[in-house]
């Protein structure tokens, strides 16, 4: 283990660049969000994941923002146990209708001002579950939603891109906060 | 593939098979008129029973082998087929919450009760439970876990599943190949290679589908791509859980970079929809193929070091060794494939036992260890990714130039009813996928088995009597699919 760790200390750190916020979400994000938030939850963000019935694809595009590349919590984001301790609900899946009353629940648990992402083809539009007796809909249909991520499943890169844009209007204080009031 | 139909006489002798355990159930389905059973045999190979069911039922296999309960217990959710004698007929996929009972012949919710649920009773003095789930702490798949605990010791653990029921099976029927195709590569995602994989041989079984050798080849490297890059993660998960994140922040990095080869060789990381019915659609550029075999060294060898460091640190081992217990003689009776099924004695690996292109006549080792704890299961994986890493250099290194695609007929000629059946060993385990055409060149009926299927079970048995905190371990050393399992 020693040796691992002294190796660690003279290698180049593995972690990208940060990229910029995805100027479509930022788009969508002005909408959402308003001063008062901005100022409520500066330049941090908690997370609470949910999977609403995923093939798990996007759980693991997601686990892979905690790895030493994307490094999610450098920029004050981090994932969190319970929905009662997140400013965010970043949901995937068509959700089915076994997920429906969970996720619901979960919502009405997490403090305001919160938001709602969806992450992924299927719960941004249903995907290819779209239809199905066993699904509810898009996540939008169950829950309000302020930002899509699509892709099936979206990059890690897209990923970060989204959520670097959710933070930047949650707690910019010039030119987005104005274009979002 | 062997296929009979039998009568009620034929289904109960296959049934005694099982039970006397000189078969192995690989799988139970059922259409709207009969139910299927599909069992390997080591004297006869793999075989497909049917029975007619013009009563809507059929006699119970699970009252004589447990492992077929759940799957008769989705067969009464999803089509209304009673198991005849079952020792357990509460449903498992229809938690009450669709607008109709058994999809595939519907009947309006409204129109019959609300399905009742009640978790099997534990008794003693001092015993309370914890409900976990659906949702849960991590970044996971939701299902329920009903502990019933004597102070820090599991007592029973009963699972319940079925919150991600899509409706896959449903949304099969009638889907042209393409689509179908996509749908089976979104089973879980974890597993889309091995999916797309098992779902393209049986298609190209029942079309008779010759597949371009490079085509095959490629195969071969997504899939252990795809198996090395779980592997890794599962690895760091479990260590993870017993707070040795130094493993799991390693893992994730060699789990990252066969992400990024899988996307720089394949234009996918997950390489979803890259394998599809008559070949694959993605070539290996020269260069990148250069580039993934020299990863594969530089990969191993941090690897081994890893692995070095996991062997020689005793906190973790105090945790993983003794863990999470399965014996050999529950592995062979569920027949478990994977990691489950390898770490507690029981040889099988589809690569090898049921052979498909590109592993028929290729020699590697099948890791097969005895102890069947989180250890044993962790060290299986890691024997498997210097396996795969074999693999790959022997698929990269032999590679045939040529197509990559075989030329479909279209529109499929008189596929009415012809049908496939393929297995593939997939991360986790060996999964199995059987196919029906209809005249149309369209999708009639598709069954997937997810390993997961005769691992969940186990799961409830190997946590029994270790400790309530014990169980993050001994469930990431498992990590069945939950979206696999529910459909």
């Amino acid at each position: 283990m020693h040796t691992l760790l002294a190796k660690s200390l003279i290698t180049k750190p593995l972690t990208i660049a940060a990229p910029q916020p995805d100027p479509a979400a930022l788009a969508e994000l002005a909408q959402a969000l308003d001063q008062r938030a901005r100022r409520l939850l500066g330049h941090s963000l908690s997370i609470r994941e949910v999977d609403a019935g995923s093939c798990n694809g996007c759980e693991l595009e997601i686990h892979a923002l905690n790895n030493a590349f994307y490094d999610l919590e450098r920029f004050g984001i981090k994932f969190v146990a319970s929905p009662k301790h997140a400013d965010v609900l970043l949901v995937t899946g068509p959700v089915t209708h076994n997920m429906k009353i969970a996720l619901e629940r979960a919502y009405a648990v997490t403090p305001d001002p919160k938001w709602v992402v969806a992450v992924g083809d299927c719960a941004c539009s249903g995907g290819v579950f779209a239809g199905s007796y066993a699904c509810a809909g898009p996540v939008s249909a169950v829950i309000p939603v302020d930002l899509h991520i699509k892709g099936c499943p979206p990059q890690p890169i897209d990923l970060l891109k989204g959520l670097l844009a959710l933070l930047a209007t949650v707690s910019a204080t010039g030119d987005v906060a104005t274009t979002g009031t | 593939m062997i296929k009979k139909e039998v009568n009620r006489e034929g289904w109960e002798q296959i049934a005694d098979g099982l039970a006397a355990k000189t078969s192995t159930l690989l799988g139970l389905w059922a259409e709207r008129e009969c139910v299927h059973i599909c069992i390997h045999d080591p004297a006869t190979g793999v075989s497909v029973a049917t029975l007619q069911t013009p009563d809507k039922s059929y006699p119970s296999v699970a009252r004589k082998h447990l492992p077929a309960l759940r799957m008769e217990r989705a067969i009464a959710d999803l089509f209304g087929l009673k198991a005849e004698g079952s020792p357990d007929r509460r449903p498992w996929l229809d938690h009450g919450k669709w607008p109709v009972r058994t999809p595939f012949v519907p009947v309006p919710a409204s129109t019959t009760p609300a399905l009742a649920y009640t978790f099997l009773p534990v008794e003693g003095e001092g015993i309370h439970q914890i409900p976990v789930g659906p949702i849960h702490a991590g970044i996971i798949e939701p299902g329920h876990f009903r502990f019933s605990a004597n102070g820090e010791t599991v007592v029973r653990l009963e699972e319940r599943l079925g919150y991600v029921h899509k409706g896959i099976e449903k949304l099969f029927e009638g889907a042209d190949l393409a689509t179908a195709a996509k749908l089976a590569g979104r089973i879980s995602g974890d597993s889309t290679v091995a999916y797309a994989f098992a779902f393209a041989l049986a298609a190209e079984a029942a079309l008779d589908i010759k597949v371009p050798p490079r085509a095959q080849d490629l195969r071969g490297i997504m899939a252990e791509l795809e198996r090395i890059a779980n592997h890794f993660g599962d690895i760091g998960a479990i260590c993870n859980d017993a707070s040795f994140s130094l493993m799991h922040a390693h893992c994730g990095i060699l789990r990252e970079e066969t992400l990024q080869h899988a996307d720089a060789c394949f234009g996918y990381r997950l390489m979803m929809d890259r394998i599809v019915p008559g070949g694959v659609t993605a070539d290996l550029g020269a260069a990148e193929a250069v580039r993934l075999l020299d990863w594969t060294d530089s990969a191993e060898k941090r690897f081994d070091e890893l692995m070095q460091m996991y062997e020689d640190t005793a906190s973790i081992k105090n945790r993983t060794n003794t863990t999470g217990i399965v014996s050999e003689e529950l592995v062979q009776l569920y027949g478990a494939g994977g990691y489950v099924g390898r770490a507690s004695g029981r040889r099988f690996d589809a690569r090898h036992h049921a052979p498909y292109p590109p592993y028929d006549g290729l020699e590697f080792d099948i890791p097969v260890l005895k102890a069947g704890d989180v250890n044993t299961r962790l060290w299986i994986r890691a024997y498997e990714i210097k396996q795969s890493f074999i693999l790959i250099r022997t698929f990269v290194q032999r590679l045939p130039q040529g197509k990559i695609m075989a030329t479909l007929p279209s529109p499929v000629p008189s596929s009415e009813g012809r049908e496939g059946m393929a297995q593939v060993e997939g991360f986790r385990g060996d999964i199995l996928v059987w196919l029906r055409f209809a005249g149309d060149g369209r999708i009639a009926r598709c069954y997937p088995r997810d390993p997961s299927w005769f691992q969940w079970p186990l799961l409830e048995v190997a946590v029994k009597g270790n400790i309530v905190a014990d169980f993050p371990l001994c469930n990431k050393s498992f990590n069945c699919s939950y979206s696999g399992h529910d459909l």
